[in-house]
């Protein structure tokens, strides 16, 4: 089947997610992102943004409604970098070619290149045991890009980090976003870091999650560090932040 | 004048850290090998103590002094009950503990894959795997015996029973200690069911793997000795030398056969200590002696 090759990337059509337990995580969740669009999702902690991204790459099945996903290459960047320990950072970032079977020149190739992008070239040889947090973390994000994804799904990935490491991958992540030109549907808890990324922020109720509200971010990119200071960027995420509160019980 | 000055005296505070840095060592060393060497003299003291305190000279054997277990037990070289039959029953016993390991490993890890890989399995198994533990060897003895005799297969038999049941458990932990999210990232790339535990079930699970083998490493060298104890068809390994030695009152060569099975025990232990330290101190944080 082809895909749909209109400039919708992810769709969410009133999803739905009740939990074998009765949790009741997503309600009529409808939204989509567009092929040359970056997204971010917030919310209160616990109302469902993870499951979101559970559904859209297929982990989860919703319980009702659907997700299309118009393109196959999808990569998915969980909280935890979850590289393996005893693999190098080479190796770590070779691992999904190796999955998908593409043959070892091709793959260190890759490898190598994406090492290149996410800043990492002279840490090949290492463990992860003693790479940095943040290090970790663009180990992470080069084993994903080594296989080209058309669609990225970030699950609160710098949520960890220090302040000034995670403005610095902030800022890396819209350049690789600009350059690369995925699609990005990135989850957080930071509105900051929402609107610094995206191109549009959606605001995520408390369980059962669904969306309540919708912001353009009119800036253009690369979006340079000192765009956070700027009034219109502290407007925006005045706004977003009050729409969040409206979010909470009490 | 000036600078010569600044420099003499830089060299001469190189020269107090090096010998600061010097004391340190020397400091953690000794502090290192003291506590030992101390308590292992008092151990010695009160070994004299027993044997020429407490007992006379006819009840001597119960406990003889550690010199004469040095030239008695381990310096008579030749002749029946010498150094080197002693040493030849260790090698006898050294091959059935390696032997007996061997399996308990092949079987071992074979057990915990399968069980990691449907829950049906663990839950069919482990009831009869912990029955299994908690059997007294003694018990089964005459049972071994009726099935296999008394000779080497039987010694190799004890030890696997001994053995097996740390390396299941252990690699079974192991190979379930990967992380969910680890497992999604498999998911996602359609990883099959073989790629998923050889590149990330199977290297997971090392450390713990390391960590089951070092005690049953420990177990066989008991089981070896053990079964030897019971089944005495075929070669003379050390559990029949000690039964010898027991029977004939020869005090001095018991407490030599004793330390010789120890100190298998040790470097078998030593030896798995090693190979864990190559195969997983680079990337896990679970290396050393102890851990």
């Amino acid at each position: 089947m082809m895909p749909d090759t209109s400039s919708l990337s992810v769709s969410f059509d009133e999803v739905g997610m009740v939990f074998p337990d009765g949790t009741q995580a997503l309600r009529d969740v409808s939204f989509s992102v567009g092929s040359d669009e970056f997204v971010s999702v917030v919310g209160p902690s616990g109302c469902g943004k993870s499951t979101l991204l559970n559904i859209a790459s297929g982990l989860l099945k919703p319980t009702s409604g659907s997700v299309d996903i118009s393109d196959t290459s999808l990569g998915y960047i969980f909280q935890d970098p979850t590289l393996l320990p005893w693999r190098t950072v080479l190796r770590n970032i070779e691992l999904l070619c190796e999955l998908h079977q593409i043959p070892k020149a091709a793959r260190r190739e890759r490898a190598l290149a994406a090492i290149d992008l996410v800043g990492l070239t002279g840490f090949e040889k290492h463990f992860p045991k003693t790479l940095s947090g943040g290090m970790k973390m663009r180990t992470s994000l080069a084993r994903t890009l080594t296989l080209y994804p058309q669609v990225f799904l970030f699950d609160e990935p710098f949520g960890s980090l220090d302040e000034i490491t995670r403005e610095k991958l902030n800022d890396e992540t819209q350049l690789l976003f600009q350059k690369e030109g995925f699609s990005g549907l990135f989850i957080t808890h930071s509105i900051p870091e929402a609107v610094f990324l995206s191109t549009k922020v959606y605001v995520m109720s408390d369980r059962p999650g669904t969306i309540i509200a919708e912001f353009d971010i009119p800036f253009d990119y690369p979006r340079l560090p000192r765009q956070r200071f700027e009034p219109s960027f502290a407007k925006i995420c005045g706004d977003v932040s009050n729409a969040l509160r409206g979010t909470r019980h009490g | 004048m000036v600078k010569d000055g600044s420099q003499a005296n830089g060299k001469e505070s190189i020269n107090s850290l090096n010998t600061k840095r010097g004391i340190r060592r020397l400091w953690s060393i000794l502090s290192n090998t003291f506590p030992p060497l101390i308590f292992g003299s008092l151990i010695l003291g009160g070994w004299y103590g027993v044997s020429y305190g407490i007992l006379d000279e006819k009840r001597r054997f119960l406990l003889e002094p550690p010199h004469r277990v040095l030239t008695n037990g381990f310096l008579e070289w030749s002749g029946r009950d010498g150094m080197a039959e002693m040493l030849q029953s260790l090698w006898s016993s050294t091959k059935v503990a390696g032997i007996g390991l061997s399996f308990a490993i092949l079987i071992g890890f074979l057990l915990a894959v399968l069980m990691s890989q449907a829950a049906v399995f663990e839950k069919a198994l482990f009831p009869y795997l912990v029955t299994l533990q908690a059997i007294p060897i003694l018990a089964v003895v005459p049972l071994i015996m009726f099935w296999w005799g008394s000779g080497q297969t039987s010694r190799v038999v004890v030890c696997i029973l001994i053995s097996l049941f740390p390396i299941i458990v252990n690699t079974l932990f192991g190979l379930q200690s990967a992380e969910k999210d680890m497992h999604a990232l498999f998911t996602l790339h359609n990883a099959s069911r073989l790629t998923r535990l050889r590149k990330l079930m199977v290297p997971a699970a090392l450390p713990a793997i390391f960590a089951g083998l070092r005690i049953s490493a420990g177990l066989s060298v008991i089981g070896a000795i053990v079964g030897d104890f019971f089944f005495g068809k075929g070669e003379v390994g050390l559990g029949q030398l000690i039964k010898r030695f027991s029977s004939e009152l020869q005090g001095e060569k018991l407490l030599a056969a004793v330390i010789l099975s120890s100190a298998l025990g040790v470097a078998v232990f030593l030896l798995f200590t090693w190979i864990q330290n190559r195969a997983i101190s680079k990337w896990s944080d679970r290396a050393g002696l102890i851990s």
